[in-house]
């Protein structure tokens, strides 16, 4: 952001998502979408995370339940077909998780640090139990 | 439009509170957030009744807290909304936290303060220590000393505070019990006149428009708090007060009413003048009268707007004082009074050879009597004759016991 004086910006702790008029914006994909230097969409804030959900597509039903309840906006569908996280805005809170009802779960969170295709190849099999 | 228009006679005889109502009533407020407290409890309650006989097209919502009262207040006034709550002492102390969030956000929400002593003891009567608590709160404080004065300037807070110039919310104050429980004559707007001066609200930057998405309450760090307090006090600071000159000329030339920054009563030629704010302003008048007949040339300054402090017209209007009785109801706890100070500061570094002194009065209710301000006047004739300050530079008037004063 460009280093402002005290009066030089518009009054109120407020910002604008987009700097001009919008027009059918949740027709419009979040990569389409023409958002302002001080939307909270080109900020990461991967470094609050601790722990990672990771996304296995082999058991994913596409039931979007997971993008229903992030409350960061991180799962990434499309056409109804879930594609990934925003590892940008993901915190790690765990409730895609939660809410994942396949079994084995299409998601699962691992530590930060794991690489993708370890955690993969070390997922549950399927719970016969249940 | 969808709502009744009332009937009022040219005057009505209201308390205070019955005029903020009406005049809250007569503004067309959309939302009104509020926790009812005593004594400022008549003045929702006014408006939750014009809105359920349908003469306000409007929401009133019950919170469970001062806290959430202003919390509500913030939520509709940034989703594009007229506002207005009202609160006294304790509620209003639960609502310091937001209403520093209400200023920050530039946020034109109208409270009325209705004035009363802060517990501990437990006080239910009027003193201006909740007036007090909310002066570094960002807002504007304009203070009634009647039941006209505060069914007027909640036309003139809605005028000032909404200008996109300012965009600051406003306190209109008045003291509890002897303004907002005692009925006079009030002279009245028609809703139509009263409407047309506040005028329709004008949305900026509100979350209902949707096609200008906007984030409020944003969180900034070293980087960027500065530079909006910054702003926030430079625009009290070179904003408001000429503003609300010209919404009291505005006013003057509607309803004939007179209202001042800083209001002043024989000042001219006076050697003794008493400082205040309130209902108190009508008794030191009341008394500096009496005194005149008695050869003191008293004068009387009421400060009708508390912040912005009016420096410059404190100063035009003491300059040539020779001395000088700040009255402060509020318990300093520790310090001179709030008026002493300003007053202090208004004048310092200029070339006045005024003597200044404070008082402290009122406390939870107690009287201040003509004869408190009978003694009062005396001892600043008394410091003009010695050329001097005669008594300490702080004492405490009406208080039992042994004589209290200090510095």
């Amino acid at each position: 952001m460009a280093k402002k004086g005290w009066d030089e910006f518009e009054i109120g702790a407020m910002l604008r998502s987009f700097d001009g008029k919008i027009d059918d914006i949740a027709g419009t994909r979040q990569e389409d979408r023409d958002y302002s230097e001080n939307s909270s969409y080109t900020a990461s804030v991967a470094d609050w995370r601790l722990i990672k959900p990771v996304f296995n597509k082999d058991y994913c039903i596409d039931c979007q339940f997971c993008w229903v309840y992030c409350p960061d906006v991180s799962i990434i569908s499309r056409d109804k077909k879930m594609i990934g996280i925003d590892m940008d805005h993901c915190k790690g809170c765990g409730i895609c998780v939660e809410v994942c009802p396949t079994n084995p779960k299409s998601l699962l969170m691992f530590p930060e640090q794991e690489e993708e295709e370890a955690a993969i190849a070390s997922w549950p099999a399927k719970n016969e139990e249940k | 439009m969808a709502f009744d228009k009332m009937e009022l006679k040219d005057i009505e005889v209201w308390d205070g509170n019955f005029a903020a109502a009406q005049a809250l009533r007569q503004c067309q407020i959309d939302v009104v957030a509020a926790y009812p407290i005593t004594p400022s409890t008549p003045i929702v309650e006014g408006y939750a009744k014009f809105l359920s006989d349908n003469y306000i097209e409007g929401e009133f919502v019950m919170v469970e807290s001062e806290h959430a009262a202003m919390s509500g207040c913030i939520g509709a006034a940034a989703a594009g909304g007229r506002v207005a709550t009202a609160t006294s002492s304790q509620g209003f102390a639960l609502m310091v936290e937001t209403l520093y969030q209400a200023s920050g956000m530039r946020l034109p929400i109208v409270l009325n303060v209705v004035n009363r002593a802060l517990a501990s003891p437990l006080n239910v009567n009027g003193d201006h220590s909740d007036m007090y608590l909310g002066r570094d709160s960002g807002w504007i404080q304009i203070d009634a000393y009647c039941p006209q004065d505060a069914y007027d300037l909640n036309f003139i807070a809605f005028k000032v505070s909404e200008d996109h110039d300012i965009r600051l919310p406003a306190m209109v104050h008045q003291d509890g019990f002897m303004t907002s429980h005692t009925a006079q004559g009030v002279h009245t707007l028609s809703d139509d006149v009263a409407y047309n001066f506040v005028g329709n609200y004008k949305p900026m930057n509100d979350m209902l428009d949707f096609e200008h998405p906007v984030t409020h309450g944003v969180q900034t760090e070293e980087d960027w708090h500065f530079e909006h307090k910054a702003r926030q006090h430079n625009d009290l600071m070179t904003k408001v007060l000429p503003k609300i000159q010209e919404a009291f000329d505005d006013f003057e030339k509607l309803s004939g009413r007179k209202y001042n920054i800083v209001e002043e009563y024989d000042t001219k030629d006076a050697d003794v003048c008493v400082v205040c704010l309130g209902s108190s302003v009508e008794t030191a008048r009341e008394v500096a009268l009496e005194m005149r007949a008695k050869g003191i040339k008293a004068g009387v300054v009421g400060i009708r707007v508390i912040r912005p402090f009016p420096f410059e017209q404190v100063r035009d209007a003491l300059k040539d004082i020779k001395s000088i009785a700040a009255l402060d109801r509020s318990s300093p706890n520790g310090a001179a009074g709030m008026l002493f100070n300003e007053i202090a500061g208004a004048l310092f570094n200029t070339d006045t050879k005024a003597l200044l002194s404070g008082y402290v009065y009122g406390l939870g209710g107690r009287d201040l009597t003509k004869a408190h301000l009978v003694d009062l006047f005396k001892e600043l004739q008394a410091n003009v004759d010695a050329g001097k300050v005669t008594t300490p530079l702080q004492q405490f008037i009406g208080v039992r016991g042994p004589k209290l004063s200090y510095l």
